[in-house]
C-alpha cells in the first residue's frame, strides 16, 4: 500500500490554560510541525464601542479600565489624553507626573504578570507566584489613590479623580527599594538557565520587516531591533522629561522579548523614582467651567458653580465637533483611541486600536514552520489580553 | 480631495478609486516613508450625510514620527479595495470594519467574520442596529422598527 501522509487540524481551544483568555488557535500540523495557524478570536466580545454611543465620554471612561484588564491605568490614560486632545486642554503639571508614575507601575505590574504567567507557560511553574507577590504591591498603590485594587478609573478628563494620600510617596518608594532585587532574583532564576534557553532562543522569530508589514508594535516589535516606543518619539505626559533607555532585541525570539520587559521592568522604576521627587505643588485637576467639576466649597456657595456641576453631572460635557487619534505606549503596545464627536454629550464613535489584536495578527508569521510546544511560548511572549483584542 | 487639519492632525480626504495608488506612494516614496498602518476603522453617517460610510486609515511613518489619517467615503453597498497588499496588518483590520460595519472590501485574502460569532447577521456597529434586544420606537424608527435577525 502506498505510503500516505496528511496534516492533521487540532483545535486550541477557546478554553486552554496557555492561551491567556480566550483564544483559539487552529492548528494545523504535520507531525509535530506546525503547518498552518489560524488563530480566531470574538469570545470575549462585548460591544464596547458600541456602548460608547450611548455613554457621556466621562461615564464610558470606566468601561476602558476593563479593555486591557492587566494595565487598566494606561488604558485610562490613553482614552483621557484623546478627549483632552478633543478638547484642546491639558492636564495641570501635578496630575501630569502623578500620570507617569502610575502608568509606569501599571507597566510594572503588567510585565510582572506576563513573566509569571509566560513562565508557567513555559514550564518554570514557580514564578508565577513570585510574580504576583510582587504585583500585590502595585495593586496596593492602587487601592491606596483611588480605593480599588485593579479597575480604579483614576485618571479623569482633565487630570485625576482626588489628590494623592500624604502617604503615597513612601509608599512608592517601598516598591522602588525591594524591587530591583527582586527583579534580580528572577533574572538568576531564568535568565542563564539552560532549559529556558533552550525553549525560548530561536523560538517564534519575527523578522523587523514582517512585524513593521503586521502592524506589530510594543516589545514585540523592538525585540526584531525595530527602536520605536511612543513615549520616545511621540512623547505624552511629560514623558520627554524623564531619563531611561529604551532596550532593543536582536533575533526577534522569544528569548529577545523576555530580555526586553525585564529591562523594561528596571527602566520604568527609573522613571517612577525620578518623577517621585519631582510632583510639582498645585490642583490635580484642570478647573475649566463646562468640563470638570468645579471644587465642592465654589458649589456650595457660588451660584454659577452650582449651574455648572448640575449641567455636567446631567448632560456631560460638550466637546467641540471632530476627531481625534491619541495613542500611547501601552505594557504591549500603541494603543490608540480614535474618537470622533458631533458635539453632544455623548461620542459618535469610538475606536481602540489594541496592540494585542495587532499582535496576535502576526503568530502564523511566527509559528508557522515550528513545533507545536513552540505555539505556547509564542503566545505568551506576544503578551495578549482578549479583554483589548475583543473589546 | 480635501485636505484639513484638526488640533495637530492631516486628514486628507481622497476618492475611492484612487486608494490604493495614493496608499503605494505614500509607503514607497522616500521622503515621506509612512510605512506603518496603525488604525482601519469605520464610520457610519446613518442619514446624516450621503454617502453613509467612511473609512479612516490611519498611517504613521517611523522616520518622520508624524501621523496623517486618509478618509475615503463608501455608499452602502459598494465595495472599498482593499490595502492588505500594502501593508498586511490591514487583514485583521478590514475583517472587523466588515464584521462591524458591513463594508466588503475586494481583493482581501479572507473577508469573514471576526468578532462576532459565526453565521450571525447583521452588522452591530450601524447606527440602525439596536443596543438591546428592546430598542424603544422613536420617531426616527417609527416606520421602520429595529429588527435583530436572530
Amino acid at each position: 500500500m502506498p505510503h500516505q501522509t496528511e496534516t492533521m487540524t487540532i483545535n486550541m481551544g477557546p478554553q486552554h490554560p496557555s492561551t491567556h483568555g480566550v483564544l483559539r488557535v487552529i492548528l494545523e500540523l504535520n507531525g509535530e510541525t506546525v503547518v498552518k495557524a489560524t488563530p480566531e478570536i470574538g469570545y470575549l466580545h462585548t460591544g464596547m464601542e458600541k456602548l460608547a454611543e450611548h455613554r457621556l465620554y466621562a461615564h464610558w471612561l470606566t468601561v476602558t479600565d476593563r479593555m486591557d484588564y492587566l494595565a487598566p491605568m494606561s488604558n485610562n490614560l490613553g482614552y483621557c489624553l484623546a478627549v483632552e486632545k478633543l478638547l484642546g486642554i491639558e492636564a495641570p503639571p501635578r496630575a501630569q507626573v502623578i500620570r507617569v508614575i502610575m502608568t509606569e507601575l501599571t507597566r510594572l505590574a503588567s510585565h510582572l504578570l506576563w513573566l509569571g504567567t509566560h513562565a508557567m507557560d513555559i514550564g518554570a511553574m514557580s514564578m508565577l507566584l513570585y510574580c504576583f507577590r510582587e504585583r500585590e504591591l502595585v495593586l496596593g498603590i492602587y487601592e491606596l489613590v483611588s480605593g480599588q485594587r485593579m479597575m480604579s478609573s483614576y485618571f479623569r478628563i482633565g487630570g485625576l479623580m482626588k489628590d494623592i494620600p500624604p502617604d503615597f510617596e513612601s509608599r512608592v518608594k517601598e516598591i522602588f527599594q525591594i524591587m530591583p532585587s527582586r527583579i534580580g532574583e528572577y533574572e538568576d532564576l531564568l535568565t542563564n538557565n539552560r532549559i529556558w534557553i533552550q525553549r525560548t532562543k530561536g523560538v517564534g522569530v519575527i523578522s523587523a520587516q514582517d512585524a513593521i508589514d503586521w502592524g506589530v508594535t510594543g516589545p514585540s516589535l523592538r525585540g526584531s531591533g525595530v527602536n520605536w516606543d511612543l513615549r520616545k518619539a511621540i512623547p505624552y505626559t511629560g514623558y520627554e522629561k524623564y531619563d531611561f533607555n529604551v532596550p532593543l532585541g536582536k533575533n526577534g525570539d522569544v528569548y529577545d522579548r523576555y530580555l526586553i520587559r525585564v529591562q523594561e521592568m528596571k527602566e520604568s522604576l527609573k522613571i517612577v523614582e525620578q518623577a517621585l521627587g519631582d510632583i510639582p505643588p498645585g490642583d490635580y485637576i484642570s478647573r475649566i467651567p463646562g468640563v470638570t467639576l468645579p471644587p465642592k466649597e465654589d458649589v456650595l456657595t457660588n451660584m454659577e458653580a452650582l449651574i455648572y456641576q448640575f449641567k455636567l453631572v446631567v448632560h456631560g460635557m460638550r466637546p467641540p465637533e471632530g476627531e481625534v487619534y491619541q495613542a500611547i505606549e501601552s505594557p504591549r503596545g500603541e494603543q490608540g483611541f480614535y474618537i470622533c464627536s458631533d458635539g453632544t454629550g455623548k461620542p459618535y464613535r469610538v475606536h481602540v486600536r489594541a496592540p494585542s489584536f495587532v499582535n496576535l495578527s502576526a503568530l502564523p508569521k511566527m509559528v508557522e514552520g515550528g513545533l507545536v510546544a513552540d505555539v505556547v511560548a509564542a503566545i505568551g511572549s506576544i503578551d495578549i489580553v482578549l479583554g483589548e483584542i475583543d473589546r | 480631495m480635501e485636505v484639513r487639519e484638526f488640533r495637530g492632525e492631516i486628514i486628507i480626504v481622497i476618492p475611492k478609486d484612487k486608494l490604493v495608488q495614493v496608499c503605494a506612494f505614500l509607503r514607497d516614496d522616500s521622503e515621506l516613508s509612512y510605512n506603518f498602518l496603525s488604525d482601519l476603522t469605520s464610520l457610519d453617517f446613518f442619514e446624516k450625510k450621503q454617502p453613509r460610510f467612511e473609512v479612516n486609515y490611519h498611517l504613521l511613518s517611523h522616520a518622520n514620527r508624524c501621523r496623517l489619517r486618509l478618509k475615503v467615503a463608501v455608499a452602502e453597498g459598494e465595495k472599498v479595495p482593499s490595502v492588505t497588499s500594502i501593508w498586511s496588518t490591514a487583514n485583521w483590520h478590514e475583517r472587523e470594519v466588515y464584521d462591524l460595519m458591513g463594508i466588503e472590501f475586494e481583493n482581501h485574502p479572507d473577508l469573514r467574520r471576526i468578532l462576532t460569532p459565526d453565521g450571525w447577521i447583521g452588522h452591530p456597529l450601524r447606527k440602525d442596529y439596536p443596543l438591546t434586544y428592546e430598542e424603544p420606537q422613536f420617531t426616527h424608527n417609527r416606520e421602520n422598527p429595529p429588527q435583530l435577525a436572530e
